[in-house]
């Protein structure tokens, strides 16, 4: 194979409650007042992506229509991010751009579902019940919302992303290997642009009931992901997010500038036994130490708040007493698999501002960065699976 | 060190170990035997009551028992199995220490219909049950079993740990194409040069009523209920749909210089992939038939061969009206004269469309095919479609020279994905 390339951030789509686009979320979370809707879903707490004009990048309601919100939300922030790299409606560049996304599965009809369940107690045959009813009930289009691979379809559809298409299952974790894959195809030669990220939609009564089965949600009220106990717990967040890779040759050649250089991605797996998760991130630190420079990088962490994925990632920080440490969950609430190309971009946005937003925490594992941000190592830790490393970095 | 590599000075990559399991049983050879008997793995449904459905017969997995029945649960297990053969076929690694990563396609997963029952009778709520009721109920602590169950990444981390593959183990979702993306995947890393083994892995165990409910009403399945085993009618003109089926399907891939240094037996060659995305609808092919079309040309371009050169496509032949008239589309606008002398075969005519695990199957039937030399047959050929003017290899299998098989795979949602496999390199 020809010789390893760099791999160029060139475009940003992002939209979560902090509002769509690097500058909006950048101006939020200067200001340092996080915000979480703890009365809409109480005592459950979300960070709501409140009103969208989709309109504005799924121009066609039928196209709207035939998606749930997750895929709403990830259609308009993957829109974004092709406008971000000024690729939008370039046929030919579209038709050859590459896309992984990383997805989790589609929402449920509550409505269906509850009279379903409110009746069944009352039928003498529940299987024959459940039959009848889902046959009438089952909004056809709703089995095409319910598919994963279907945010993929519909960017394919609205946005004519259609050189390969691939999703990927499996929390944070899915999120991690999208991007990491997304980039090695770039770096290796095997792939000249990519669109890659997913999207979420975490107000979501059934969201709630399954990480509620492991006691996960934060309830009743809000507190930065530092500052949640010994119990911990994370607020689900709405948010979309995509970044556009690009070789740096093929951004050259359409005029294209990095917005920053992603230089490492990594992804581990382990069983989360007490100090694995230290060990497995101390692992990936190693890998990329050797390119870190004194004064100039901080962590944006991918902390979810779920404990004790917390308290362990916080051994990592303690090993690197002297960088900052930001955990946008505090901001954005928990987005699952899109939220590690959520950080990438976020950790993009502070180096193109070059400094860090202000700390929030009171348990100070957050502290003011001294100095000039050029790098940042952004962490994925998922809640109970999934590890990974990101090094981003100023183009030039 | 011999290298081995193709013409693009690419690593070679090899497949030294298989593993299948459909309706018709667990294992490479029964499964062959059946295959080339034609003998339908499609029957009725007993799993649950079909009363009142339009689509009352599937090919069930029914030989493998988990309780109580969920997807997930029937997945990881037909991934267990498949990975076993798989696994012990190649003699790599060390047992619960495979030296690769695993990329294994997989159905979307969700909480089922007996947990929500479970939950709303714990409930207790004597009139409307609603997410509130089922939220009270979930926080007792008494559900955390199912919490894992229920994650996307727990059927892949079980496998991880049960085969102690390497990395982040990769799941993925491209619809009926996930199988062949789970292969593209493995392939990608070993020309990378990431590795020299990668574990590819296909599960799919999703027929349960509301995933036959769902895809009933979009039409998409056959309602021929009354005789089974004769539903599945790729490419024949009164094909009415596909019949939901269930499996898996497991390659070990090697660089052949890692193979050839072990000493392993060789049963194959993966010489090329190609994807192309379509833009068109949710279900249906672009009516230009370009997505399929310049698919099979860059599995083709991938691997530097001629239409010429292949001898056999393992069709995606799903039964649909819309599929194999599409397939069919593309395969004579690729293949051009020589599409009437390229054997076409489907296999979902036999087992059904395993979904999610169809494109490693698949696989393994196409390199099986190669070892053997002989081509199963598409089945319930009765009625030829005269659109469809091809040589299907109706109703019995045949011996014939196959150098060089195209597997194809198209899911819905737009995914496309081709392989080309051989024999022997070139």
């Amino acid at each position: 194979m020809s010789g390893e390339r760099e791999v160029w951030i060139t475009g940003i789509g992002i939209l979560s409650c902090l509002g769509e686009g690097p500058e909006e979320h950048w101006q939020k979370l200067m200001q340092g007042k996080p915000v979480a809707d703890t009365a809409t879903f109480a005592p459950y707490i979300v960070h709501p992506i409140g009103t969208v004009s989709f309109d504005k990048q799924i121009p066609k309601k039928g196209d709207q229509r035939q998606m749930e919100a997750w895929q709403r939300i990830g259609t308009y922030a993957a829109g974004l991010a092709l406008d971000s790299a000024g690729v939008k409606g370039n046929s030919e560049i579209l038709g050859k751009m590459d896309m992984i996304v990383a997805a989790g599965g589609g929402e449920r009809d509550l409505a269906v579902d509850s009279a379903i369940l409110t009746g069944m107690p009352k039928t003498g045959n529940p299987d024959v019940y459940l039959n009848e009813r889902l046959m009438n009930d089952l909004r056809p289009t709703l089995f095409l919302a319910q598919l994963s691979n279907l945010l993929a379809g519909n960017i394919s559809i609205v946005h004519g992303v259609t050189g390969s298409s691939r999703t990927f299952l499996g929390e944070e974790g899915s999120g991690v290997d999208a991007v990491r894959i997304a980039f090695l195809r770039i770096k290796d030669g095997l792939s000249k642009i990519a669109l890659v990220g997913g999207a979420h939609n975490g107000e979501r009564k059934d969201m709630f009931l399954l990480y509620e089965f492991g006691s996960y949600n934060l309830k009743d009220k809000f507190a930065p992901v530092w500052d949640r106990g010994s119990k911990g717990g994370f607020a689900l967040g709405s948010l979309g997010a995509f970044l556009v890779l690009e070789d740096p040759e093929h951004a050259k050649a359409r005029g294209a500038k990095p917005i920053a250089r992603l230089s490492a991605v990594l992804s581990e797996r382990c069983r989360r036994k007490p100090g694995e998760l230290t060990a497995t991130l101390r692992g990936m630190w190693d890998k990329i130490k050797g390119t870190l420079k004194a004064g100039g990088h901080a962590i944006i962490s991918g902390a979810t708040g779920a404990e004790p994925a917390a308290t362990e990632e916080r051994a990592l920080f303690a090993d690197h007493a002297g960088v900052p440490v930001r955990a946008t969950g505090t901001y954005i609430g928990h987005g699952v698999e899109p939220q590690f190309a959520m950080n990438i971009a976020l950790a993009a946005v502070a180096i193109g501002h070059g400094g860090l937003y202000p700390p929030t925490d009171s348990a100070s594992v957050e502290k003011p960065m001294q100095g000039s941000l050029t790098q940042a190592v952004v962490t994925g830790v998922g809640h109970w699976r999934g590890e990974g490393l990101a090094l981003v970095e100023a183009a030039i | 060190m011999a290298t081995y590599r193709d013409k693009k000075g690419r690593p070679i990559i090899v497949v030294t170990g298989m593993g299948v399991a459909t309706p018709l049983g667990a294992g490479k050879e029964d499964n062959w035997e059946r295959l080339l008997a034609g003998q339908s793995g499609i029957r009725a449904i007993k799993r649950f009551p079909t009363d009142g459905l339009k689509t009352r017969i599937a090919g069930t997995v029914d030989y493998v028992e988990v309780e109580p029945f969920c997807t997930p649960a029937l997945s990881e297990r037909l991934g267990e199995i498949v990975i076993e053969e798989a696994v012990a076929e190649a003699g790599i690694g060390k047992k619960g220490d495979f030296p690769g990563p695993l990329f294994v396609a997989l159905p979307p997963i969700e909480m089922e219909w007996p947990q929500r029952m479970e939950l709303a009778a714990e409930s207790r709520s004597n009139n409307e049950v609603t997410y509130d009721d089922l939220l009270r109920a979930s926080s007792s602590g008494k559900y955390a079993k199912y919490y894992p169950r229920f994650m996307f990444g727990s059927i892949a981390e079980k496998l991880a740990e049960t085969f102690g593959t390497k990395g982040s183990p990769i799941s993925l979702s491209t619809a009926c194409a996930s199988g062949a993306s789970a292969i593209q995947l493995g392939m990608e890393a070993i020309r990378r040069g990431e590795t020299n083994v990668a574990l590819c892995v296909g599960a799919d165990g999703s027929v349960n009523a509301e995933s036959l409910i769902r895809f009933s009403l979009l039409s998409a399945l056959s309602t021929q209920n009354d005789n089974p085993e004769a539903a599945s009618k790729p490419f024949a003109k009164n094909r009415d749909g596909f019949v939901m089926s269930e499996g898996g399907g497991a390659l070990v891939l090697e660089s052949m210089d890692a193979a050839k240094a072990r000493g392993a037996k060789i049963y194959g060659v993966l010489e090329g992939v190609g994807e192309l995305a379509d833009s068109f609808h949710r279900t249906r092919s672009s009516p230009d038939g370009k997505p399929i079309i310049g698919c099979l040309r860059n599995a083709l371009a991938d691997c530097g061969l001629a239409p010429e050169d292949i001898d056999y496509i393992n069709a995606h032949g799903t039964s649909t009206p819309e599929n194999d008239k599409m397939e069919h589309l593309g395969v004579s606008t690729v293949f051009g004269e020589h599409s009437k002398k390229v054997m076409i075969s489907s296999n979902k005519s036999i087992i059904g469309h395993t979904l999610s695990a169809a494109g490693v199957v698949e696989a393994v039937f196409s390199f099986m095919t190669l070892e053997n030399q002989r081509v199963p047959p598409t089945i319930n050929y009765q009625v030829p479609d005269p659109a469809i003017p091809m040589d299907v290899v109706p109703n019995t299998a045949r011996d014939a020279q196959v150098r060089h098989v195209m597997s194809n795979s198209f899911g819905f949602g737009g995914q496309n994905v081709s392989l080309v496999m051989a024999r022997e390199p070139a």
